[in-house]
């Protein structure tokens, strides 16, 4: 299948900003889902509240937007109704690390099978380029004039701990590695997440003087190393770096399958 | 119709309603004094084939609910005021997206924490205006164990039928109050209306008949496009002041024209009587008992029992009062269903007072009587 079949031409064009990465996410989606050929009402594209919540406008199948950070708790009860749809949950940073940190948390713990994709640009976007609970400590934002004072945490990890089946990080400059990540989540029963490390040049690289497009990409790949290169490095080498890579594989039993094979002992309905 | 008793508490004849109602999806989060709805769901749901879940607050609770049922499963939660608060931004959205589903609230002394184990009416105005923006919804107030069940029953019935949340109002007496009640072996069900015609372009929130849209579930043929941003029929976001406009009205006279065949006040004692009480919820209780003893006593006295809180039954409150020389409202808030009864311009201008309790305990037959004979007099 060609990944334009998903995606709602007539939309166009996006309301994102030149350079923005959030297209390159969306496309990633779209070509996973074009390589594992699902028809368009196996597949559900659920969305945060910020720039990257309205990728549901762009595509021609099931879409749902709920509220600032809840995305996680809806697709649950979507989940549980219709647990033979293939749901992606899109999120931005400030949208699942701070208002929904506590919903991430707990789908992973249950493991929900649906595919939980952060774009995290370091920022909230829609409302102005403000510190997210992601954004690197010294940042500059329009919230944080002389460098952002809060530590930022790790969703991956997180993700890791509460229990994710499958757990990934990457970059849009890695585009080929994220599509395979994205594809390989969405073939994962169980709670998988992705995080994608994105460029909002509108706000995060200007006020941080990265520069345009072109320089925020080279610095998302200057400031990203192999998870395992990651681990062997030095405390002090690693700095700012991110890792990308794989964090978790595995295959515990999904909250439905589970729920399932307790409660009603194996009875479907 | 055959029926079969039951000794139920108010809190177990909610729950039953709803599987009887044919919900098959429960989530929800432990509060006082409503778990015992989330206990028995927990219990008889998958017996049913259907799902419990509890989730991480109320918050997440009623988003599940919505997307239970946006999945095609009837779905409900059930909490106490501190959780109907955190549940307010989401019943907004369920509005907004057309989604059935219902909200059992059972009324706790407050605000804030309060007292979680006393009774109150003072969510009467949180549930009629609790979420942000402008809108209607529907909210019932049983006042016994059977109208608990009865009006759960109607709930998703009204759920479907209009698509939109529905609120039904208990409080914490009720919910413990144990009493017979008949269960009828065979419900009159409101099932969704399901979408017919070509699937390409189809249209989810073109307005059906009766103003309300035949909407898919996720994972039918059709695709279904969900969002609390304005959205036109296709449901695109859209921020056209017409959109918009013919949005809202759509929403609040999809239920507003229609207020005649929500659950009706029931009225006891005389007709055209010189004192009318108004009342609801348990409150109702301890009105219609003095309204009997009152009337023994030869007063001129009659009762409104309002079972459909919001939209408020306005005309049918005009009516049983237009001869009264006095109105009396039952209720345990600070008047929140009198300011309502006051905003209904009764003509000629008489006395609307309150009888009122908010010191935790439920109003008693004497203080209405006491109250009746005050005016009366
Ligand atoms: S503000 Fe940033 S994240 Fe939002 S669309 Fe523009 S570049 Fe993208």
């Amino acid at each position: 299948m060609n990944y334009e079949e998903y995606l709602a031409k007539n939309r166009l064009p996006h309301l994102w900003c030149p350079g923005c990465g959030n297209g390159i996410t969306l496309k990633a989606l779209l070509l996973a889902l074009a390589e594992m050929g699902l028809k368009r009402e196996e597949v559900l594209l659920a969305t945060g509240i910020g720039c990257s919540g309205r990728a549901g406008e762009y595509v021609n199948f099931h879409s749902f937007q709920g509220t600032h950070g809840r995305t996680l708790a809806f697709a649950t009860g979507i989940n549980l109704a219709r647990p033979e749809l293939k749901i992606i949950c899109l999120m931005g940073d400030g949208d699942c690390a701070a208002i929904g940190a506590g919903h991430f948390l707990h789908a992973a713990r249950r493991n929900i099978d649906l595919t939980a994709l952060v774009i995290n640009n370091f920022n909230y976007g829609m409302t102005g380029g403000q510190f997210s609970p992601l954004t690197p400590a010294g940042s500059l934002t329009s919230t944080s004039h002389s460098g952002k004072v809060e530590g930022i945490m790790d969703l991956c990890r997180l993700a890791e701990t509460a229990g994710a089946n499958y757990v990934a990080r990457t970059t849009v400059f890695h585009a080929p590695e994220l599509k395979n990540f994205i594809l390989e989540a969405i073939a994962k029963k169980g709670f998988s997440f992705v995080e994608v490390l994105s460029p909002c040049p509108t706000y995060y690289g200007r006020y941080n003087k990265i520069g345009g497009p072109v320089k925020l990409m080279e610095w998302l790949k200057n400031n990203t190393v192999p998870l395992k290169k990651f681990e062997q490095m030095e405390k002090e080498d690693k700095g700012r770096l991110f890792w990308r890579g794989k964090l978790a594989d595995r295959n515990a039993r999904d909250f439905f399958t589970a729920y399932l094979e307790q409660e009603r002992g194996g009875r479907n309905q | 119709m055959t029926c079969s008793a039951r000794l139920l508490q108010g809190n177990e004849a909610c729950a039953l309603a709803g599987v009887d109602a044919g919900a098959r999806f429960y989530a929800g989060y432990p509060i006082s004094p409503a778990s015992e709805i989330a206990e028995m769901c927990s219990q008889i749901l998958p017996q049913h084939g259907g799902i419990y879940v509890q989730m991480e607050d109320e918050i997440g609770s009623i988003a599940a609910v919505i997307g239970a049922s946006l999945g095609g499963l009837k779905a409900f939660t059930a909490t106490s005021g501190p959780g109907l608060s955190l549940m307010q931004e989401n019943i907004g959205f369920a509005l907004m997206a057309e989604v059935p589903c219902v909200i059992i609230n059972v009324q706790r002394f407050g605000p804030s924490t309060g007292i979680a184990t006393r009774p109150s009416q003072g969510d009467v105005m949180a549930a009629r205006w609790g979420t942000h923006g402008d809108h209607s919804i529907i909210v019932l107030s049983p006042s016994s164990v059977q109208e608990c069940y009865d009006l759960t029953v109607e709930a998703f019935n009204l759920a479907e039928r209009f698509r939109a949340p529905v609120i039904v109002l208990t409080d914490a007496t009720i919910a413990h109050l144990r009493e017979k009640i008949e269960i009828p072996d065979e419900l009159k069900l409101v099932e969704r209306l399901k979408p017919e015609g070509p699937v390409e372009n189809y249209r989810p929130f073109a307005p059906g008949a009766g103003g309300v849209p035949v909407i898919p579930n996720y994972g039918d043929k059709y695709i279904l496009r969900v969002t609390g941003l304005v959205h036109d029929e296709e449901g695109y976001p859209s921020a056209d002041p017409q959109v918009a406009g013919q949005l809202i009205e759509r929403l609040a006279a999809k239920i507003e024209r229609f207020r005649d065949e929500l659950p009706q006040p029931l009225f006891y004692g005389e007709e055209n009587a010189k004192v009318v009480l108004v009342s609801y919820g348990i409150s109702a209780r301890a009105a219609k008992q003095a309204v009997s003893i009152a009337v023994n006593e030869k007063l001129s006295v009659g009762m409104l029992q309002l079972q459909t809180l919001w939209p408020f039954p306005e005309e049918q409150v005009k009516k049983a009062c237009a001869a009264a020389e006095a109105v009396l409202v039952i209720e345990m808030n600070r008047g929140q269903i009198m300011e309502r009864v006051k905003a209904c311009g009764l003509f000629p201008p008489r006395r609307i007072s309150s009888v009122s309790r908010t010191d935790t305990g439920i109003i008693t037959p004497t203080q209405v009587l006491t109250a009746i004979r005050g005016v009366a007099g």
